[in-house]
């Protein structure tokens, strides 16, 4: 902000007025001072309450059973014990979910970013004939959808992919959304040098796959974790379409733990039943771990390409 | 998206080489459009098309022209029943949201915007955003076991009332703990366009004001709340836009037996029918009907926003 230099006085309406004192002066009167102390206070509260429950939840997955049913608040247990995770990776389970979920990750963002990139690429050149119905087509589809019956009908009934991962992962190829960023970026990519590729003897194909990609490999990690942060944490098409237990996804398996196990108070018979019985609700709390520590590995790249990509949108928009 | 649409009226490349002979010269570009065209074709426009099954009693055996033609038997068949319910659900819950947690980001967006050492705000803004990238399901672990009987809240609760509060299945708790989950999760989250909109005021403005002798509540009221008004009418459209989508995923995993009488809104219905029921025709024109006030909403809301003197949506 403005700096304390000396700066004449002005007059204005009649009243005389020194300019640096009153830039001074609006951050430094006794009520600017004391909504400074109240306004850092409320956001640093906002900002602890945001995390408290994670924290919370972390700390709980340590601890044992007494110590949970009997201390009110804690976020370091007094007796640090490993008993949940220990019970939880004993039965496959958990282990094959979180493995499915990886899975329907790495070939759903692989999928994504081949149908994005293929598609913006042709789009993002002007001269190309037939751009224009294709992009009109794209942003129609931005704004009406068929709805979530007709879709359904479409992926069960008519492509009969009900029961494999295709039809977790094919639905949602491209977000229209995202593809036109993409294009956008490609089209800010100097013409010059996809020009003296072309000279080089390079066709389209050979263009992209050694000029423009290499160029955007920000742009493209940016979108990757966009899709895989939306593969990882979608429940909804995996519920709907997959037939099979053992395919499930890690969130679904963790709805089925903890959401419809509270109905019957305390059943734990989706998981081993062989084994001794453990302290329940520290066992949640580890599986709610387990499924949320990949997002908070990614959250430092997420944070960074995310707000950008949301601004983008936003001046944009 | 502005922006976007604009673009295909662009001036194409003028001259009279054919197609033929343009796909020919670029036949990889053309090759590379497939699979991003048949997609679209394929998962936007044939259930676009599908629409029509909400006028047929589609039977999946006879496919979409197989099936019988009823017209508007559905619609008809759905005010029958108790629709009322379905809508005042979806009504409530949604004004309730649109009432607590519209205002919420722009307050919070307001707050850091006056906060003047860089680092802190980065480190706040940095923790007010993890929850958007949590899942929904875990959003609704993390309630269930904190809010449960022998979670840390509900054994609280429990002690201070001296009886049990059903957090998770009290008809009269279910909307707060849904707009309490958004909040918390969106919140943050909900402030980077706010936030964005405020880095385009004019600082010209605040040190003009500063001459004259503002405050900061004079400042904030006269330069900054107005510089993101057209952000504010521009967002609340589009909520409005969207006001009997109370969406499913969130409602699905927090409904059960007991919160059943609130917790069934139009959305839920919708997945219910069409979905666990396979009412597919009855569920098309539910959703149906939902999308077309939605449309209604938005113009509406967009004209009320234009005679307030605002840009709005278009």
């Amino acid at each position: 902000m403005a700096k304390e230099k000396p700066v004449n006085s002005v007059n204005l309406n009649g009243k005389k007025v020194v300019a640096h004192e009153g830039a001074v002066g609006v951050y430094n009167s006794k009520g600017s001072i004391l909504f400074d102390v109240i306004n850092y206070l409320i956001v640093g509260l906002a900002s602890i309450t945001t995390v408290l429950p994670l924290i919370y939840v972390i700390g709980a997955s340590f601890a044992t059973e007494f110590e949970l049913q009997t201390r009110p608040m804690f976020i370091i247990p007094h007796d640090v014990t490993l008993d949940a995770y220990k019970y939880i990776f004993a039965s496959n389970k958990l282990i094959r979910a979180f493995g499915n979920s990886v899975l329907i990750t790495v070939c759903g963002t692989i999928i994504n970013l081949f149908f994005t990139v293929t598609m913006a690429y042709p789009i993002s050149k002007k001269y190309l004939k037939g751009r224009g119905p294709i992009l009109t087509m794209v942003i129609i589809s931005m704004f009406f959808s068929g709805g979530m019956i007709p879709g359904y009908i479409l992926v069960s009934s008519i492509l009969k992919l009900r029961g494999t991962y295709w039809a977790i992962i094919l639905p949602g190829a491209i977000s229209a959304y995202n593809m036109m960023i993409v294009k956008n970026f490609f089209q800010g990519i100097p013409q010059e040098l996809e020009e003296s590729a072309y000279l080089d003897g390079c066709n389209d194909l050979t263009t992209l796959v050694r000029i423009v990609l290499p160029l955007s490999l920000p742009v493209l990690a940016t979108f990757g974790l966009f899709y895989a942060v939306g593969h990882w944490n979608s429940y909804f098409s995996a519920m709907i379409y997959l037939t099979d237990s053992r395919m499930y996804p890690l969130q679904l398996l963790l709805r089925s733990i903890i959401v419809q196990a509270e109905a019957s108070a305390g059943d734990m018979s989706l998981m081993d039943p062989n084994f001794v019985e453990p302290p329940a609700q520290s066992i949640k709390m580890a599986v709610i771990v387990v499924a949320t520590v990949p997002i908070m590995c990614v959250y430092p790249f997420l944070q960074k390409y995310f707000v950008k990509g949301v601004m983008v949108g936003a001046l944009k928009g | 998206m502005d922006s976007a649409a604009k673009t295909p009226a662009k001036p194409r490349k003028k001259g009279g080489s054919s197609l033929g002979t343009e796909i020919s010269k670029h036949l990889w570009l053309y090759i590379m459009l497939i699979p991003g065209v048949l997609y679209f074709i394929i998962f936007k426009y044939l259930p676009m098309g599908g629409i029509v099954i909400a006028f047929e009693n589609y039977v999946p055996f006879s496919g979409i022209t197989g099936s019988k033609w009823v017209g508007l038997y559905w619609f008809q068949f759905f005010f029958k029943s108790n629709w009322s319910l379905y809508l005042v659900n979806t009504l409530v819950l949604s004004f309730m949201s649109i009432i607590l947690t519209f205002p919420a980001p722009i307050i919070l967006a307001l707050m850091l915007n006056e906060i003047r050492s860089l680092k802190y705000k980065k480190l706040t803004q940095t923790l007010l955003y993890v929850p958007h990238f949590i899942s929904i399901v875990i959003v609704v672990s993390i309630t269930y076991v904190i809010f449960g009987a022998s979670g840390l809240i509900g054994r609280f609760a429990a002690q201070v009332m001296g009886h049990k509060v059903d957090f998770l299945g009290d008809p009269k708790l279910f909307r707060w703990m849904i707009v309490g989950q958004n909040i918390w999760k969106e919140t943050g989250w909900g402030t980077i366009i706010f936030l964005a909109a405020l880095t385009n005021v004019d600082t010209q403005l605040y040190e003009a004001s500063m001459i004259d002798g503002a405050n900061r509540a004079q400042r904030l009221w006269h330069i900054t709340l107005p510089a993101i008004r057209s952000t504010i009418v521009l967002m609340l459209v589009l909520r409005m836009g969207s006001v009997l989508d109370t969406g499913y995923e969130q409602l699905i995993l927090m409904a059960n037996a007991k919160n059943r009488s609130v917790s069934q809104t139009l959305d839920v219905f919708v997945y219910q029918s069409g979905i666990q029921n396979s009412q597919y025709s009855y569920a098309s024109a539910v959703g149906l009907l939902k999308s077309i006030v939605s449309v209604v909403m938005v113009v509406g809301t967009n004209k009320i926003a234009h005679m307030l003197g605002e840009e709005g949506l278009y």
